[in-house]
């Protein structure tokens, strides 16, 4: 793929962009923190949501531009196809075992 | 005998070994990961109330930000380098890659910092009936029924310590304390503290140095010191050591490795990036590891 830097320039135009993005990104989410959602919506999980929606809008560029999973072959799909699997039933397994707070757990020793 | 599809793709699925070897670990890394996500979730939800630190009050924002900052910007320069080969730039290639390996000396210097700055945090817990230091102690959180002395170690001998105290910057677990810290309305005559008092800031940090023969019990920050902590220490060591071993494959690629730029180009990108999709796992999970653990 040799080429001048006028070419290379135009190749790497959209990684600089997804650049802009994470960067836009990282300062979304330290500014999230600052404004107490939890307490405006009277719920304990919204400033978590939104933080971690910033997160894996960020990682999905990184995975989808810098990892190229936007145009990979198929074999890789398939490998990622069953760790998200995985990835998922574990979350989905630790999400079912919070069910067991606090009825199954005993806390002692809090000193 | 040569190996077959060590850099040529073979037909069926159109890529070469490193590749299909790199997505498997990786794999087996974002379940790695995600084991310590799932014990992070379960430790968080089954704290009792009041002993999970409030977002900011440990751990600086500022450091961490600036982390994700030189992460993100490694992340640029590692696909940018593959690029530049692909241009047949080596010379740039060199840049941009160079460029990454400052990125993860730099990050791993402020987690040093940040590091030294959690085992250099005192906790101390007076023994009951000491009242000399009244003003400056206080329980923070769940320990509000303790006597506590909290800061930063300056300089200890065998009968005293002296830590850097910021009396209004204790709430650790985000509830009220309970005293407020008035160190200037002490008699230091019975104290047997020091109010060798400077600037930190917009804060009236003081110097308190605490006899050993009061002090119950006395801890640092490390990972020993609560479950939040732990699992602090846990994730981000897991991942620095991640950091270390991805900056070092990417310098020997880089450095000693290069000579394979010669002899077989097309291996040598590929080991470019195959090094740089591990580095964005690098990347990818302190993406997630900044907010759960600095700011939410």
């Amino acid at each position: 793929m040799a080429g001048d830097a006028k070419d290379f320039k135009t190749y790497v135009r959209p990684y600089l962009m997804v650049f802009g993005v994470l960067m836009l990104g990282t300062f979304l989410t330290v500014a999230a923190s600052w404004f107490d959602f939890d307490a405006h919506f009277g719920s304990h999980w919204v400033n978590m949501t939104v933080g971690l929606l910033i997160a894996v809008t960020k990682a999905s560029f990184v995975v989808l531009w810098f990892m190229h999973l936007i145009s990979e072959k198929q074999l890789i799909y398939l490998v990622l196809g069953f760790t998200c699997f995985f990835f998922v039933g574990l979350m989905g397994l630790t999400v079912w075992a919070m069910q067991d707070f606090p009825n199954f757990t005993t806390l002692v020793g809090l000193d | 005998m040569e190996i077959p599809y060590n850099s040529k793709p073979r037909p069926d699925t159109g890529l070469y070994n490193a590749k299909v070897g790199i997505w498997l670990f990786l794999a087996s890394e974002v379940m790695l990961f995600g084991a310590l996500f799932s014990s992070y979730i379960m430790l968080r939800v089954g704290a009792p109330e009041g002993t999970w630190p409030a977002p900011g009050s440990l751990l600086k924002v500022g450091p961490g930000a600036f982390n994700t900052v030189v992460l993100i910007l490694s992340s640029v320069t590692v696909v940018l380098a593959w690029a530049s080969l692909k241009f047949n730039n080596f010379k740039q290639y060199r840049m941009f890659q160079g460029i990454t390996i400052v990125c993860a000396l730099i990050f791993m210097c402020v987690k040093a910092y940040e590091y030294h700055d959690k085992f250099t945090h005192y906790e101390i817990v007076l023994k009951e009936g000491v009242t000399h230091y009244e003003g400056i102690s206080h329980g923070t959180g769940v320990r509000s029924h303790l006597n506590l002395v909290d800061g930063h170690l300056v300089n200890q001998t065998e009968d005293e310590i002296t830590l850097t105290v910021h009396p209004h910057h204790d709430d650790h677990a985000g509830h009220d304390h309970g005293a407020e810290a008035h160190p200037e309305e002490h008699d230091g005559d019975h104290s047997g503290h020091d109010h060798a008092e400077h600037a930190h800031g917009g804060h009236d940090a003081i110097q308190v140095t605490v006899r050993k023969s009061d002090i119950a019990k006395m801890e640092s920050y490390g990972p020993w010191h609560s479950t939040y902590l732990a699992i602090y220490f846990t994730m981000t060591g897991l991942h620095a050591i991640h950091v270390i071993g991805g900056a070092f494959v990417i310098f020997y690629i880089w450095g000693p490795g290069a000579k394979m730029w010669k002899t077989d180009p097309e291996r040598y990108v590929n080991r470019v990036e195959v090094s740089g999709l591990f580095w964005h796992l690098v990347d990818l999970v302190w993406i997630f590891l900044f907010p759960i653990l600095y700011l939410l």
